[in-house]
């Protein structure tokens, strides 16, 4: 897959502004797209496109447990995150949702470029340097695999790995 | 000694829970499918934890005493979604016969501890950052989002990856006038935001002797600003209403660091905007001008927590400009502090009260500051937009110093003030 790349190269972008506390407490997960990092960039609702990457920095997605954070980017169009680290409740909420994510702890990847992402080897293409991401482990490979939790549980009916 | 302590030496408090939470022996790095003794979610993260528990096909709980519901993020709701969300918590806890305490009932993590749905040794999942508070007790507490805990809803189990420790040493006495706050705070500034990411944290040392439940829950409540998985507190010195078996750690156990912290020489400590990490002494930022005073949450809305501000503020009133809010941390704090006076004495001075719950610490309603707005507060986290505005700028300190500060309207080391 290839995504055009949302840089925020900022260490701990935390879940408040990731989706205000304020705006989380509704079922009604499309409207998470409308205040998707507003804290942050203002202007990012209106710059995002279907299908394009974020790249955050050190620990990003600290904070809260609100699963409500990898769902706005989700809904807003983001199809992978790439981060230099995660905090572990992002890093399990994104999956669980089905949100695929990269751990690259060192990277110079620039805003607006085209990355060419291979989800199941971890490898991102930049146009000039080839990355690895940290693999992640075979169980959320699984879930990945099924399109999050809710169909991998449908499916299984309990955890089998 | 139980079977898993004699066949595996050399492990931490957070191997030996999972170890006996998993059925065998598990070490560091590995993954796990563990048993959950309980499961907890708030009105933030229910409504999406029971959408994602009925797409997974599920219909009652597991274990429906072990499912426990709380209203205390938005609580008396503030509109009419929110109100919605709240009544579809009740429906399905009546329709299930899972555990529900409605609005007013106090804040989740305080409700687990006081209501007795953790105890020593116990592995709890909640649907919640903060989840991390019942290392007060020596259990293994974490946070997950809605649908892990929906998951759990389902099958009982959850998956983890057995965490490393840090292991926290924290010797001698604290002076007067510094609280586990300014410990916590210190631990905080130290370690940093992502210090212990996929870590657990646990704490030993002669310090404990001096630490109640409340302190320790105070400590153990700001593992998750560190990106800790677990904030354990042994439970030496520990002293709770029924009968327990402590879960100590080997003296051989590995931790991947090991940190001395020497409390008899701490200073109160202060939090600047924008981040927890962010800490000083008190020293640093005295002299400050703030607006607004918030004792609540999680963290420091204890009942000793308004005893320590009303003893600070008997007989004064608060600075002209200044306004303080004051959330107790549960229905059962309330009653307390009416009962003992405490209440009557911080009202006389001019606080306004908040019904038990999270009350202003998230920003969703009573008590959003104004642009450009001082906030001191006693919560544990202080992120931009944290308190609903993203222009206001939010201190974190201790009780006491936030009732000293109160009191003049600028940061205020309490030992400073007149007794
Ligand atoms: S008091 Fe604040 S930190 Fe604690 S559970 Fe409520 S919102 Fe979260």
């Amino acid at each position: 897959m290839t995504g055009r790349v949302h840089l925020y190269d900022i260490d701990n972008i935390d879940t408040d502004r990731i989706i205000p506390g304020k705006y989380t407490k509704t079922l009604d997960v499309s409207t998470f797209a409308d205040h998707c990092l507003e804290d942050l960039d203002s202007d990012f609702k209106h710059k995002v496109q279907q299908g394009d990457v974020l790249v955050g920095g050190w620990n990003f997605g600290c904070g809260s447990s609100r699963e409500q954070a990898p769902i706005a980017l989700k809904v807003s169009g983001i199809s992978v995150v790439i981060a230099r680290s995660f905090s572990r409740i992002f890093y399990r909420n994104a999956i669980n949702i089905g949100l695929p994510i990269l751990e690259i702890p060192d990277h110079t990847i620039a805003d607006g470029a085209s990355l060419e992402i291979d989800l199941e080897s971890g490898k991102v293409y930049d146009g000039n340097t080839e990355y690895s991401a940290s693999p992640l482990p075979q169980v959320m490979i699984d879930i990945l695999n099924e399109g999050g939790l809710v169909p991998y549980l449908k499916k299984h009916k309990t955890y089998t790995f | 000694m139980s079977l898993w302590q004699i066949f595996n030496m050399g492990q931490t408090i957070s191997e030996k829970i999972l170890s006996a939470h998993a059925g065998y022996d598990v070490k560091a790095g590995e993954l796990a499918i563990v048993n959950v003794d309980s499961a907890m979610a708030s009105d933030t993260t229910a409504p999406l934890t029971l959408k994602a528990f009925k797409e997974m096909g599920g219909t009652t709980p597991w274990n429906s005493e072990k499912t426990i519901f709380v209203i205390d993020h938005a609580s008396p709701a503030p509109n009419e979604r929110i109100a919605n969300l709240h009544k579809l918590m009740r429906e399905f806890a009546r329709k299930t016969n899972s555990v529900l305490y409605d609005e007013g009932a106090g804040i989740c993590h305080q409700i687990m501890v006081e209501e007795q749905h953790v105890k020593p040794g116990q592995l709890v999942i909640g649907a919640d950052s903060h989840t991390v508070t019942y290392g007060a007790l020596g259990a293994f507490s974490t946070g997950v989002g809605s649908t892990d805990l929906a998951a759990i809803m389902l099958t009982g189990k959850t998956w983890l990856k057995v965490p490393e420790s840090i292991k926290i040493i924290l010797k001698g006495k604290p002076n007067p006038g510094v609280t586990a706050k300014d410990i916590i705070l210190e631990v905080v500034g130290k370690i940093g935001l992502n210090g212990a990411t996929y870590k657990a944290l646990e704490y030993s040392g002669s310090t404990l002797e001096y630490l109640t439940l409340g302190d320790r829950m105070t400590i153990a409540n700001m593992a998750v600003e560190m990106g800790g998985k677990a904030g354990i507190i042994e439970t030496s010195g520990l002293e709770l209403p029924y009968h327990f078996e402590p879960v100590l750690p080997d003296s051989d156990a590995e931790y991947s660091q090991t940190l001395t912290i020497d409390v008899s020489s701490i200073r109160p400590k202060i939090a600047k905007p924008h981040s927890p990490e962010n800490v000083c002494d008190i020293d640093d930022v005295l002299g400050t001008k703030i607006d607004m005073a918030f004792i609540g949450t999680c963290t420091n809305g204890r009942l000793e927590d308004l005893q320590l501000a009303a003893s600070i503020l008997k007989g004064k009133k608060l600075a002209t400009g200044v306004r303080m809010l004051i959330t107790p941390a549960s229905r059962n704090v309330l009653n307390h502090a009416m009962a003992d006076g405490t209440m009557n004495i911080l009202s006389e001075a001019g606080a306004t009260f908040i019904p038990p719950g999270c009350g202003p610490c998230v920003g969703t309603h009573l008590g959003v500051p104004g642009n450009n707005e001082i906030i001191l507060s006693t919560a544990n986290r202080n992120f931009p937009g944290r308190m609903g505005n993203p222009n206001a700028s939010v201190y974190l300190a201790s009780p006491a110093v936030v009732a000293a500060s109160a009191l003049t309207g600028v940061i205020t080391d309490p030992e400073s003030l007149d007794k």
